[in-house]
């Protein structure tokens, strides 16, 4: 199984370190090797465009961003994410980073059996 | 820039309506940088308008400030402003359009959030995070908070300065 894991940030917001850890931390719970994160900073507005960058971080799986950037622009700014609970969270929930390196996974390995999904649903 | 024990910049700024405020005339003034779009302003934001509330009783001003350029940030614009008080997120709270930065240079506002409390004297005594967890909402803005009640109290805080933390301020190329 080949699974391309990515991580864009922008350096003016300080929530990537937060971002990678937490990754890290579900892509080794997952039993997946963390080492193989692809890191990438987005500098300038042009390349935010070319990336189709909406904030940072954003976490994207065979080229799929785990959260759908929606109608937001492509720019240099902090992402707004919404955890499970309904806070407001500069990084994504992780049991929502989890949920999609399993559906990735599941999708590369139609024989794996997935795990029930564990959302709850937002009040 | 104002350091902790200087007096703090005098300013005037309109509203979502348009109305001018400026700070002052109450015996601790909350000036607090922010904006639509920055998800940890956006985390604090309750907190922030839970203490004006709490502490309206004692005459306490609390003034919300978006200094972000609207041109690149368009969520940060007027009308995003506008919708956001008209839904009833800022209880109250005005929140001012710096449109010129000029206010956020002065201060030397770095983030959304960035805190500054002023005591009666227009005097800054405490600048920096409402709290040190943007997460928990348990933490209730308590720097803020204990800021207050010292300077109320006509005591020096505790704790002065905290690191701002947050989206950097978007200023104009």
């Amino acid at each position: 199984m080949c699974m391309r894991v990515e991580l864009l940030f922008w350096e003016d917001c300080p929530s990537h370190p937060r971002a990678l850890a937490e990754l890290r931390m579900a892509m080794t719970e997952e039993g997946l090797d963390p080492s193989t994160i692809a890191v990438r900073e987005i500098q300038t507005q042009a390349e935010a465009t070319r990336e189709r960058f909406v904030g940072s971080p954003t976490i994207r799986i065979d080229g799929v961003d785990i959260q759908s950037p929606g109608e937001e622009p492509f720019g240099l700014t902090c992402r707004v994410y919404h955890r499970r609970d309904g806070r407001i969270s500069p990084t994504p929930d992780p049991a929502d980073v989890r949920d999609a390196l399993n559906a990735a996974r599941s999708a590369t390995e139609p024989d794996r059996p997935t795990r029930p999904n564990r959302r709850i649903e937002r009040s | 820039m104002t350091a902790i024990g200087d007096p703090t910049p005098t300013f005037a700024l309109p509203d979502t309506e348009g109305i001018m405020h400026e700070p002052g005339g109450a015996p601790a003034t909350v000036v607090v940088f922010t904006c639509n779009h920055c998800p940890y302003a956006l985390a604090w934001h309750d907190r922030v308008v839970a203490l004006a509330r709490d502490y309206a009783d004692r005459g306490v001003r609390v003034l919300a400030i978006n200094p972000n350029d609207a041109e690149r940030y368009p969520r940060d614009s007027q009308q995003a402003m506008r919708e956001r008080v008209r839904r009833g997120d800022f209880d109250g709270v005005p929140y001012l359009r710096d449109e010129t930065q000029e206010v956020a240079r002065a201060y030397d506002a770095k983030t959304t959030p960035d805190v500054f409390v002023l005591d009666a004297g227009g005097v800054l005594r405490y600048r920096g995070a409402p709290d040190a967890d943007y997460e928990d909402l348990e933490q209730n803005a308590v720097f803020v908070r204990d800021a207050l009640d010292a300077v109320l109290a006509g005591r020096e805080p505790e704790e002065p300065q905290t690191p701002p933390v947050g989206c950097s301020i978007k200023w104009r190329e």
